[in-house]
């Protein structure tokens, strides 16, 4: 049985950040975050909450705590560790893939749906500058164009998803127009509006 | 490397040591194809015949009513395209059964609905059993097929069967059971349940995997699933898998002579086990049905507020521990288990559902492990949790 053992549904780092998670924010602890993000819902089966502490426009600290799978659990892990002493400038532009590859990969269908560390981040920091009464200087500059004839962003479906605006595809083709020019982001979009009412618990 | 248990006995079993020994010995020596007129293929045949007579005394019916198929799978399939077959010869009809049963039920339904043919599913009440008022609502004397499992491989909750046979002879309709989870832990009766049709695999109660039984009563309709030679009176071509049905007919006699003791055995280590995590791990949830009379005696579905059934499982993996999770997260689909969603569980539940399954081979000692590794294990997981 040892071989068969030991070769698990994950790789050995998902497996040590899983059973070893790294910067937990213990409920005990009472850290105290200058900022924090958090995104899914436990209705979709992953929650992560992200909590971080600014010096110098430099992330110096970060916690986190996520309800989910183990490979939701090992990529915000991943992810914190990835992070610290980075600039909020490197740290919001963090792709899911980043972290993947730090994992040395996930199976294909936990990509989308449990690497989700990086939103929450990306939440801490919007929630940072609002704080402080900061222009975003970040938010636009990571915008993925999905339809390029109708210029729809993955930004703006995300808006649109976690403010109830589009509910379902048509509210979202009525919205942004989506697909009516060459037709050619369709399946593109749809998942992306899928994956985007999932994070949000819509 | 430390302790393996194996609580996953609803996913499949282990075979008993008399089953495996049965087919290694046959193995070496029978090799001949059972639908063959010499010496070689009437040793096959006698096999075959042999595992009929077993799974029949079973079942309780006659062994001419018992069609070998490769699984319970298969023989759903071939039900449910014989009601097909009848609603399309007669020009209408429907098929009635419920929102529980196994995929190859549901995935069926779905593809006979894209047939044209119509489906109604009867829901189910919180402890998985089918509302017999809404079932008896959906029924008319346009119904050529009601469906109903037995006991269900999730939650454990037994269908009263016989009363559900009644209600759909009634009304006309021809009755059919997936016994796949119930069989070898529940006395089962075709005669007594007036069943026209019965589905059940060999891998679940110890036998080998890869072959099942349909139970067709006589003079009933028919058509095979499977087109091709005239292999079982022509209801299922294909060769016979002369050694997994002689290993299923083993377990069958197996099944026949252990079943009140084995069923008393499952439900102890059940309790024992439900009675520890109710006692040892705060705020929990046993799914489904906790009543002897109607819950399958080795399943145990428990939710575990807060936590993420995925990462229990593997947590439990990692200390040696198998067991299944109705957690979206164990499939890839976004959905955590539609049965235990039938029953008005939330949806937050659902994702946290362990499933543990008793067999033959489990101890009292593999209930007092889990019960020492499982407290911490959650409690772990909540230290980590959003909530």
């Amino acid at each position: 049985m040892d071989s068969f053992m030991a070769q698990w549904v994950y790789t050995d780092t998902v497996k040590d950040h899983f059973m070893n998670p790294r910067n937990i924010w213990n409920k005990d602890e009472n850290w105290v975050p200058d900022a924090s993000g958090e995104v899914g819902s436990l209705a979709c089966g992953d929650q992560m909450r992200v909590g971080i502490k600014v010096v110098d426009d430099k992330i110096s600290d970060i916690r986190w705590l996520t309800y989910g799978c183990a490979s939701a659990i090992a990529s915000t892990s991943m992810m914190s560790e990835m992070v610290k002493g980075m600039t909020l400038e490197e740290a919001y532009h963090i792709t899911p893939e980043m972290i993947t590859d730090q994992l040395g990969g996930l199976p294909q269908h936990k990509f989308h749906c449990s690497v989700l560390g990086d939103k929450a981040l990306r939440a801490a920091i919007d929630d940072y500058l609002e704080k402080n009464g900061r222009e975003n200087p970040f938010r636009s500059s990571i915008a993925k164009i999905i339809c390029e004839c109708k210029g729809v962003t993955d930004q703006m479906i995300e808006h649109l998803v976690a403010t109830d605006q589009a509910k379902t595809l048509e509210d979202l083709q009525r919205l942004t127009g989506y697909g009516t020019g060459c037709g050619r982001c369709k399946a593109r979009i749809e998942h992306e509006f899928e994956e985007m009412k999932h994070i949000h618990g819509k | 490397m430390g302790r393996l248990i194996y609580l996953d006995n609803n996913a499949t079993t282990q075979m008993a040591p008399e089953v495996l020994n049965a087919i290694t010995e046959a193995q070496s020596v029978v090799y001949g194809n059972a639908s063959s007129m010499h010496t070689f293929g009437r040793e096959a045949q006698r096999l075959v015949e042999q595992a009929r007579d077993n799974i029949a005394s079973l079942l309780d019916c006659d062994s001419s009513e018992i069609t070998f198929t490769s699984g319970a799978s298969e023989s759903n399939n071939t039900v449910f395209m014989i009601a097909k077959s009848l609603i399309e010869k007669r020009g209408g009809g429907r098929i009635v059964t419920t929102t529980i049963e196994h995929p190859s039920i549901m995935e069926t339904v779905k593809y006979l609905r894209k047939c044209g043919i119509h489906v109604d599913q009867a829901p189910v009440a919180t402890d998985g059993s089918v509302k017999l008022d809404e079932f008896e609502k959906l029924m008319g004397p346009d119904v050529v097929l009601v469906s109903v499992m037995t006991g269900n491989n999730e939650t454990g909750t037994i269908q009263p069967i016989e009363t559900i046979s009644q209600i759909a002879h009634k009304y006309g309709a021809l009755m059919h059971t997936d016994a796949t989870q119930a069989i070898g832990k529940l006395q089962l009766s075709c005669k007594k349940w007036n069943l026209d049709y019965l589905s059940c695999s060999g891998h679940k109660f110890y036998g080998p995997k890869g072959v099942g039984v349909l139970y067709a009563k006589k003079g009933i309709p028919y058509e095979p699933f499977v087109h091709g030679g005239e292999q079982e009176h022509g209801r299922r071509a294909g060769t016979y898998n002369t050694i997994a049905i002689y290993g299923m007919g083993v377990a069958a006699k197996l099944a026949k002579e252990n079943i009140d003791e084995e069923s008393r055995r499952l439900w102890t280590m059940r309790e024992k086990l439900r009675e520890g995590i109710v006692a040892k791990v705060p705020n929990v949830v046993v799914n489904g049905c906790n009543d002897r009379q109607h819950c399958l005696p080795g399943t145990l579905d428990v939710s575990f507020e807060n936590v993420e059934g995925e990462s229990i499982l593997l947590m439990l993996d990692i200390a040696g521990i198998a067991v299944s999770t109705g957690s979206a997260c164990a499939t890839g689909s976004l959905e955590p288990s539609y049965v235990l969603m039938a029953g008005g569980l939330d949806v937050e539940l659902a994702h946290g559902s362990i499933r543990f399954s008793f067999g033959r081979f489990n101890t009292m000692e593999d209930v007092d492990y889990v019960l020492e590794v499982l407290p911490p294990i959650i409690s772990r997981l909540r230290a980590i949790s959003t909530r």
